[in-house]
């Protein structure tokens, strides 16, 4: 039986509140610590403004701890089993720490497949990240596989 | 932070072999990357709930995968050189403990606009050699290393 349904299905496209974050120094550090990463970008001003850098820059994936707000309607989410599928980056321009970044996501495919862990259900979405100046920063399309 | 060179459109060659990086990720590791990135999902640190999932211990998040990849390709280019985009499957699940390689090769070379762009195919492969984690990438690099 068919898990999407037509009330999934008009979730599609609808964006989520949007919230802004400030990129703070102190974050950055600490998700390139957690990365395991020691570029002196990521962590030292002057590194960061040899390298053409207004200041401390974050690391790409650093996108991923900037979180969507909640969805206007929550998703009626049938399974409670989880795996993150992968995602697709463009980075158009840095997360400089200063900027002040507004995250938006929305759901732009739902499809399910029969596999070794019985039906799953694929969620892709895609986040876009616009930074002070009202500039896309950044993009990431990111599928969710619930089971 | 690259030991090597770092590359420039005029000298890199299709077929080439980004430099690899070795990580080792462990359950602290985890935890940390849980907490800067604000991902609380409980396979990643919680054992029971990842055995009740059918996984023999926490799994490494995906996205910390991605991080890995992401800083082989930035390790590579340098200060001089820009990540413009990336994709990255989890296809397989990897345990901490276990020795991750990224590595990459590039597939393409293109101008667009002002830019000189390369292609490149990246992947993750686990300490039996197995690809885990797939992915493609481009990178923008100087046209030329001016000489000092």
């Amino acid at each position: 039986m068919p898990v999407i349904t037509s009330e999934m299905r008009a979730l599609i496209h609808l964006d989520t509140v949007p919230v802004t974050y400030e990129i703070e120094k102190g974050a950055i550090r600490k998700f390139a610590r957690a990365i395991g990463d020691a570029n002196p970008i990521y962590h030292d001003d002057d590194a960061a403004r040899g390298a053409g850098y207004r200041g401390i820059v974050a690391p790409p994936t650093f996108l991923r701890s900037l979180v969507p707000g909640p969805e206007r309607t929550p998703f009626p989410e049938p399974f409670d089993r989880i795996l993150d599928g992968g995602s697709q980056y463009t980075f158009d321009e840095p997360l400089i720490a200063g900027d002040r970044v507004t995250v938006v996501s929305k759901l732009v495919e739902l499809f399910e497949k029969q596999g070794r862990l019985g039906t799953m259900l694929f969620k892709v979405r895609e986040i876009r990240y616009q930074n002070q100046h009202g500039r896309l920063a950044a993009t990431q399309r990111t599928t969710t596989i619930t089971y | 932070m690259g030991k090597g060179r770092a590359p420039c459109f005029d000298d890199v060659e299709v077929g080439e072999a980004v430099p690899p990086l070795q990580k080792r990720p462990d359950t602290r590791q985890l935890v940390m990357y849980a907490g800067a990135s604000d991902d609380y999902v409980q396979i990643h640190y919680d054992k029971d709930v990842a055995t009740a999932a059918g996984h023999r211990s926490v799994i490494v998040h995906g996205a910390l995968k991605s991080a890995f990849i992401a800083q082989m390709l930035t390790d590579w280019i340098g200060a001089a050189g820009r990540l413009v985009a990336m994709e990255v499957s989890y296809r397989g699940i990897d345990y901490p403990g276990d020795t991750l390689t990224c590595r990459g090769r590039v597939t393409a070379k293109r101008r667009d606009g002002d830019r000189n762009l390369v292609d490149c195919e990246v992947w993750i492969e686990n300490g039996a050699g197995q690809v885990t984690t797939p992915g493609k990438a481009t990178v923008a690099v100087p046209a030329r290393i001016p000489r000092g």
